[in-house]
């Protein structure tokens, strides 16, 4: 398969949960070595559409290509491609931070020799390596974020997909965390996708945003053109102005659930 | 291949060699199964004629804490999906058979283990191994038990969402399964529909086998036990991971 200048290509892209339309025909392309956020409000469909691009889930319709690789057919290739920090933990806790990383450099075929160093490496990067004999269970929210980048990246992904990554942190530690994710973007050409709901965060480093409501991509562009776009000034004010200044429901029918308790009163 | 086998095997041994608790723990239930069943029904057993109710006991006891320890290492698979880890091992470019096959090869290699541990605590309640050859016959079978069991926990706990449907296959499958499977009670002039039940149970041949391998005694034969015993196992194994490589979340 012959590669292209877009190191994501997504087509077509459908999720239906039985009655639920999570992700509603989109399609977009990543540059390699772009940095690109994913914003929408809760239940815009976000994680739904990170985990269809990582292999976890299924879509009902669509294609997904990472590094030229079709996440359905070449599932393996398309796996190496990327590192992914997920929005909800996913180390496990029982074990140490040194083990977690063990783990998976042994499942991404590290060889023996690189181990060591490897894992050293970045754990230096994410200044955990005095922590590395430490359950991971002792560990705080910070580092826990700090050692799933470092694990991440072990397998130098192509891509790295970040899915609310500096949700509940501090600033310092949220600084940190760019810091280190930018310097290999620099670096190494790593292409970065990311969702957030920090919208300074990506006003100061992605080079192209899309806004997705409701299962579609209401808008695309760089940041500067989503202001123009919206004659707005910030990226908060145009967001607001795309997706309405309404709270979301989490679940389609919580609206039916309220109406029936309140018709039976 | 193999160290993909190997590292997920190896994480289900750190994770059991680190819960103290949960080794002791799971002790408690099988001594007092043997307390107060082996001094409870062990002089009515022999003035009916029929030997040392310990002997008879104590493969039912060890076969029950292996299924026991079996079936939880199995459905850990639930813990891991909600404490996130799973999709560490789902996004990993690594065949979705070995990751599971790794993991029920630990899941089992604990339970063999706990199964060992009773089986040490029983020889001080007065049970005696016949031969070496039989202990180590003795040992495949609960093998056999534990990748069986620990297969079944991990095929159910891959269609499960959450821990709440655990407690309802303990009481509605693994009990039953228990009970009904002659590790507590020979078999023989059993009530007709109870015979059939234990007939169709896979525990029943693995309680048998294992009283066959370590005591001679027994209502099948062991070649029976061992054949019915390592096909169910296998094909609960398929199952398993043919339900764990579906998984999405
Ligand atoms: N496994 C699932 N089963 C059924 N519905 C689901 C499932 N996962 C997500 N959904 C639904 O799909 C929609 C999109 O959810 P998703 O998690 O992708 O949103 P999000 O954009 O990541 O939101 P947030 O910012 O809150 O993380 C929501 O309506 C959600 O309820
Ligand atoms: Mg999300």
């Amino acid at each position: 398969m012959k590669k292209s200048d877009y190191i994501i290509e997504v087509k077509n892209l459908r999720k239906k949960f039985k009655e639920n339309m999570a992700v509603a025909d989109i399609s977009f392309k990543v540059k390699t070595g772009e940095v690109f956020a994913f914003l929408g409000p809760n239940g815009a469909g976000k994680s739904t559409t990170i985990k269809i691009l990582t292999t976890l889930l299924k879509p009902t319709e669509g294609s997904v290509h990472l590094n030229g690789f079709n996440v359905l057919k070449d599932k393996a290739k398309a796996r190496k491609s990327f590192g992914i920090v997920f929005q909800d933990q996913s180390l496990d806790i029982d074990l140490t931070a040194y083990e977690n990383m063990y783990f998976h450099a042994t499942l991404y075929k590290i060889p023996k020799a690189d181990r060591l160093e490897k894992i050293k490496k970045l754990m230096e990067m994410v200044d955990l390596w005095e922590k590395r004999k430490q359950i991971v269970k002792k560990f705080s929210g910070g580092m826990k974020r700090r050692l799933e980048i470092a694990r991440g990246l072990l397998h130098h992904p192509e891509i790295l997909f970040l899915d609310e990554p500096t949700l509940g942190l501090d600033p310092q530690t949220r600084q940190h965390i760019w810091q280190y994710i930018m310097n290999l973007n620099k670096s190494e050409a790593l292409t970065i996708f990311f969702s957030t709901h920090y919208l300074d965060e990506v006003e100061k480093i992605a080079d192209k945003v899309a806004i997705i409501d409701q299962g579609k991509i209401i808008d695309i562009g760089t940041v500067k053109e989503i202001k123009e776009r919206n004659q707005t000034l910030t990226l908060e004010e145009a967001f607001i102005k795309l997706t309405g200044k309404n709270m979301r429901q989490e679940e389609g029918d919580n609206l039916a659930v309220v109406k029936q308790y309140l018709r039976k009163r | 291949m193999f160290s993909t086998i190997y590292i997920l095997w190896l994480r289900q041994i750190k994770r059991y060699l680190r819960s103290k608790s949960r080794i002791i723990g799971s002790l408690g239930q099988p001594i007092l199964f043997l307390v107060a069943l082996g001094f409870g029904f062990g002089p009515m057993y022999s003035a009916s004629g029929q030997g040392n109710f310990i002997e008879f006991l104590a493969p039912g006891i060890i076969a029950m804490s292996i299924i026991f320890t079996a079936m939880y290492s199995g459905m850990e698979v639930i813990w891991d999906k909600q404490f996130g880890f799973l999709k560490e091992t789902l996004v990993a470019p690594v065949s979705r058979f070995n990751i599971m096959l790794g993991r029920t090869l630990g899941g089992a290699s604990v339970a063999m283990f706990q199964g060992i541990l009773v089986l040490i605590i029983s020889t001080f309640f007065g049970f005696q191994i016949l031969s070496f050859s039989g202990l180590l016959l003795g040992f495949l079978f609960m093998f056999l038990i534990a990748v069986f069991f620990t297969a079944l926990g991990t095929a159910i706990a891959s269609v499960l969402e959450d821990m709440q449907g655990f407690q309802l296959i303990m009481s509605f499958l693994v009990m039953p399964i228990f009970f009904l499977s002659g590790a507590l009670f020979p078999i023989e002039g059993i009530n007709r529909t109870l015979y059939y039940i234990i007939r169709i149970n896979p525990l029943t041949y693995g309680v048998d086998g294992l009283r066959q391998s370590l005591i001679s005694e027994g209502y099948f034969s062991l070649g029976l036990d061992l054949v019915v015993l390592a096909i169910l196992a296998i094909i609960t194994l398929i199952l398993g991971a043919k339900l764990f490589s579906k998984i999405q979340i």
